[in-house]
């Protein structure tokens, strides 16, 4: 037997913006000025446009990846002047006048950044969807050069979920760029 | 020549994947694409009164909102809703009327010129419902137990063997007894990428379709049905996909709605699931269990009863091989076991790594550890007490079983001689460190495929098939087996995949696809190797004219007289003298059922654990494991590893931190982020170690392969639970084993 409860009006998706404009007015487009991988790109964007948005739909760059878009998972992982971010947070309009660091642009003239050869020799991925986002965030560890011990690079990569479970191979990659790093 | 296979090779698919340049479903640059965005429901049973669309309709830039007031006619019957992976019932049909079944369920798709756009104007629809009384609470219901419907796909899931034995007679007889309710959540896949389909509308109503799937021609099957289009008017490709651990096994809900979007509109569509929606479809269903173990005092099992409630939805009877395992890991002469379904208003539960296997071996694998206590016999040595080569429910001897070896092994590098059988006995600091263990099992099978090898016009090997790589390392174990079948380097063998053009596979899925696809790649390879001798002999002034097949060899890109090497006709020569074209073969292999009819086939391990628990926070924390593995034979030591590392994280997620949590009130999944829907981070996993022991298995297919994909996870969580009863006292039946229940 099925009991009729009532009539429910609900809101089916919650919106930050609903309530902030007056209705059925969106939000203008600007020109938003974009140096990525060292090249500039001019875009014309609403502000509701996040940086991880602008690089995968507007300007392809789909090596940056979207897991949650909520960070939660950090798969959208790139590097703003040499630090690692959620480009799912960040709007592209407040990355102007920044240089952005995308896995697109990691590997130099001589081939692949050393964190891309040693991913690939100890094969530290599975699907390789959250990889561009580990091999960043990686790069960002590196810089910000707090992790000394392998205890340390497990904490200071846990913004980085990766479900195929390649955790124990991504610490010995990273470990050993790392004594690269020092040994040089 | 065997150059490849067996060695640690890496990943053919690896620069692709650690450049950004692996292309997944939603990151196909298309012009003039637009962008879908689906309205879920927000109550978990009733029906729509209505859906008010003008507010997001009078944006500029919003195309269409498609409800089931304004879909298109579709396909009448189930049939045509069925995929390969399909269980008995009648299929969800999105958009299909005002009923709904589930909380999430999809029944709006707003498309817009823009992904913001689309999300914008989702927020501005508003729905009303007539709402009824749903039912989600499991426990609440499981009065209303029955047996499963039967159908197709009870042929790979077939129901609880017939008792064998008296067990009531055994268990009352029996001096040792023990008996448990083990319970463990519903779960979902949440692999990394989200489901996501870009359709691609081309001339004359064609589409091509980037989807995310188990199965490039499952999705085909399905969108062919219900749209009522021919098989080459379809065509989906999913070369690379991020993650899907079962997910992808059946046409997900964002496939059917950007196909109907994109065919009303005539336009090219993209519709991408949020995290949030990925609770939404299949998951691993809540399941119940009940064991009784009877035993002799010198530890011989005599007695088990098995019985598993397992919760589905109310259109469709899924089902998962729970209850059989008893039978196939111990010699047990007295058995009963029973399976039945609880319908409730979710969604339908889907196949999510090692199904059914890592529910009811682990809940098995407890029970003999209590066992094992109560005896006083160690957990290791009562396996062994019971230890079996024949699988008992199918009477029939295994293929092999290195289960011995596994113990052996593990054991040794675990270091598990030095355990004190005394619970609470060890502690470091302010800790309390168990070691438990546990047996895993998980079928070996093949299935049917066919593959294709063609020598380029350039000499270089192109093999393909339509299976998939979901992470697995497909790409590259079938590249290896083709190079080494023709004896090529692998530098010039490419092998393709994910494309429903390409020669006929099945969904990817069960460990079977290095069995099966492997088998088709080394068929069609053995088969181009025939065709292209054969031409090689007609050959002006050959050097095979008195020659036979067996009188040659396939090394480095020549072929060659065993005889004597030297004498030579390279692939590149033979290819030259075809007129500029191509030499391709196409061939299906298919499992040798005669022969495998006589033996049960499976992949075993042994999995050993260390636990630290806090015991003023009641945390766990998993120090140290051990997998030792017998899965055959190895083709690829670097991704067969992980593989099982993988399986290992899914473990101890299982065990210590995986659950989907229902609120009832609403019926809904309520933990549905990556931020409340707990798995492991790097720091929860900690030293993780595989062995591979030797297994030679001349019956279970020709490359003697097991299949990796699931065994790695089946051992762990009972390892995990007895280490925990091992360094606490406590014994937790219900998993995930979280902090409260440990307090
Ligand atoms: S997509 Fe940005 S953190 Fe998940
Ligand atoms: S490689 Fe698949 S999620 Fe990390």
């Amino acid at each position: 037997m099925v009991s009729i409860l009532g009539i429910l009006t609900m809101q089916t998706t919650l919106s930050p913006e609903s309530g902030v404009r007056p209705k059925n007015t969106l939000p203008e487009k600007n020109t938003v000025t974009l140096t990525i991988n060292g090249s500039v790109h001019q875009l014309e964007l609403a502000p509701w446009t996040t940086l991880l948005d602008a690089l995968r739909e507007y300007l392809h760059l789909t090596g940056t990846k979207k897991g949650c878009d909520h960070g939660q998972c950090g798969a959208c992982t790139v590097l703003v002047d040499g630090k690692r971010i959620n480009s799912c947070l960040t709007l592209a309009v407040m990355k102007q006048d920044t240089e952005i660091l995308t896995i697109e642009g990691l590997a130099g003239e001589n081939g692949l950044h050393p964190l891309q050869t040693a991913f690939i020799e100890h094969d530290a991925y599975q699907c390789g969807y959250c990889t561009p986002g580990q091999i960043c965030s990686a790069v960002g560890m590196i810089n910000e050069g707090h992790a000394k011990t392998t205890d340390d690079i497990r904490e200071l990569m846990s913004g980085n979920i990766c479900r195929c479970g390649a955790y124990p191979h991504i610490v010995d990659a990273i470990e050993e760029v790392m004594q690269l790093d020092s040994n040089a | 020549m065997i150059t490849y296979v067996g060695k640690p090779v890496n990943r053919v698919d690896g620069v692709a994947k650690v450049t950004g340049k692996a292309k997944y479903a939603a990151e196909y640059k298309v012009p003039d694409l637009v962008h879908g965005w689906v309205i879920s429901s927000e109550i978990a049973k009733g029906t729509i009164t209505r859906i008010q669309t003008d507010e997001a309709l009078q944006l500029p830039g919003v195309i269409q909102v498609f409800t089931h007031e304004n879909r298109p006619d579709l396909a009448w019957f189930d049939l045509s809703y069925k995929d390969q992976d399909a269980p008995p019932g009648s299929p969800f049909r999105p958009l299909r009327d005002a009923e709904i079944k589930f909380s999430g369920q999809p029944i709006a798709l707003v498309v817009a010129e823009t992904l913001e756009l689309a999300r914008y104007a989702a927020s501005l629809i508003r729905v009303e419902y007539e709402v009824e009384n749903h039912e989600t609470e499991f426990e609440a219901h499981l009065s209303r137990a029955r047996d499963p419907k039967l159908g197709l796909a009870s042929l790979l899931k077939p129901p609880p063997p017939k008792p064998r034995g008296n067990f009531d007679e055994a268990f009352a007889a029996a001096p040792v007894q023990v008996s448990g309710e083990y319970v463990h959540s519903a779960e979902h896949h949440n692999p990394m990428e989200m489901f996501a389909s870009t359709v691609v509308y081309e001339k004359n109503d064609k589409l091509t379709i980037y989807d995310k799937t188990q199965g490039a021609q499952n999705s085909q099957l399905y969108v062919s049905q219900v749209f009522g289009l021919s098989f080459k008017d379809v065509r989906v490709i999913s070369s690379y996909i991020g993650g899907a651990f079962g997910s992808g096994l059946r046409p997900q809900y964002q496939l059917f709605l950007a196909v109907l979007a994109a065919r009303e509109l005539r336009r090219s569509v993209r519709v991408s699931l949020t995290r949030q929606q990925m609770f939404t479809f299949g998951h691993r269903p809540v399941t119940i269990q009940d064991i009784k173990l009877g035993a002799s005092e010198d530890g011989t099992i005599t007695a088990i009863r098995h019985d598993a409630f397992a919760e589905t939805s109310r259109f469709e009877d899924y089902t998962e091989i729970v209850v059989n395992w008893s039978g196939m890991l111990y010699p047990i002469p007295n058995s009963k076991l029973t399976y039945k379904l609880v319908p409730l208003d979710v969604f339908t539960p889907l196949d999510m790594r090692a199904p059914g296997g890592v529910t009811g071996v682990p809940a098995l694998e407890c029970a003999i550890d209590e066992l094992a206590f109560k005896l006083g016999i160690d957990p290791v040595e009562l396996r062994l007490k019971n230890y079996t080569d024949r699988d008992m429910d199918a009477d029939l001897p295994y293929s092999s079983k290195e289960l011995r070896e596994c113990f052996r092994q593990g054991a040794e590098r675990f270091g598990w001689a030095n355990r004190n059988p005394q619970p609470r006995s060890t502690r470091r600091g302010h800790t309390l460190i168990g070691w438990g263990m546990a047996t895993g099992i998980w079928d070996a099978t093949q299935g049917p495929a066919r593959a294709e090898a063609v020598l380029t016009v350039n000499g270089k090997l192109r093999v393909s098939s339509a299976t998939a790589d979901i992470g697995t390392g497909t790409y590259t174990i079938m590249t290896q087996i083709a190079a080494d079948t023709l004896g090529m380097p692998i530098a010039d063998v490419l092998f393709k995949l994910g494309d429903s053009d390409m020669p006929l596979a099945p969904i990817e899925g069960g460990s079977w696809t290095a069995a099966t696809v492997g088998s088709a790649v080394k068929v069609a390879c053995e088969e181009l190797g025939k065709k292209l001798f054969k031409m090689a002999r007609k050959m002006k002034n050959s050097p095979f004219a008195r020659a036979n097949l067996d009188d040659v060899l396939f090394a480095d890109a020549h072929i060659r007289l065993k005889s004597d090497p030297s004498v030579a006709v390279s692939l590149r020569e033979i290819v030259d003298q075809n007129g500029g074209h191509a030499v391709s073969e196409t061939s299906t292999s298919t499992p040798n059922f005669l022969k495998l009819r006589k033996y049960a086939r499976s992949a075993h391990s042994a999995a050993f654990v260390e636990v630290e628990v806090d015991e003023d926070f009641g945390t766990v924390r998993v120090t140290r494991a051990v997998t030792a593995v017998a899965g055959g034979r190895i083709l690829n030591p670097k991704t067969a590893r992980s593989q099982i590392l993988g399986g290992m994280v899914w473990g101890i997620s299982k065990a210590l931190e995986e659950e989907s949590v229902l609120d009832h009130q609403f019926g809904r999944f309520m933990n549905h982020s990556l931020a409340e829907y707990h798995v492991p981070v790097n720091a929860d996993i900690q030293n993780l170690d595989v062995i591979f022991v030797d297994e030679t298995d001349t019956i279970v297919n020709p490359l003697g392969v097991k299949g990796l994909g699931e065994i790695g996870i089946v051992a762990m969580p009972a390892a995990i639970a007895n280490a925990v009863f091992h360094a606490t006292g406590k014994r937790i039946r219900n998993l995930p084993i979280t902090l409260d229940k440990l307090l």
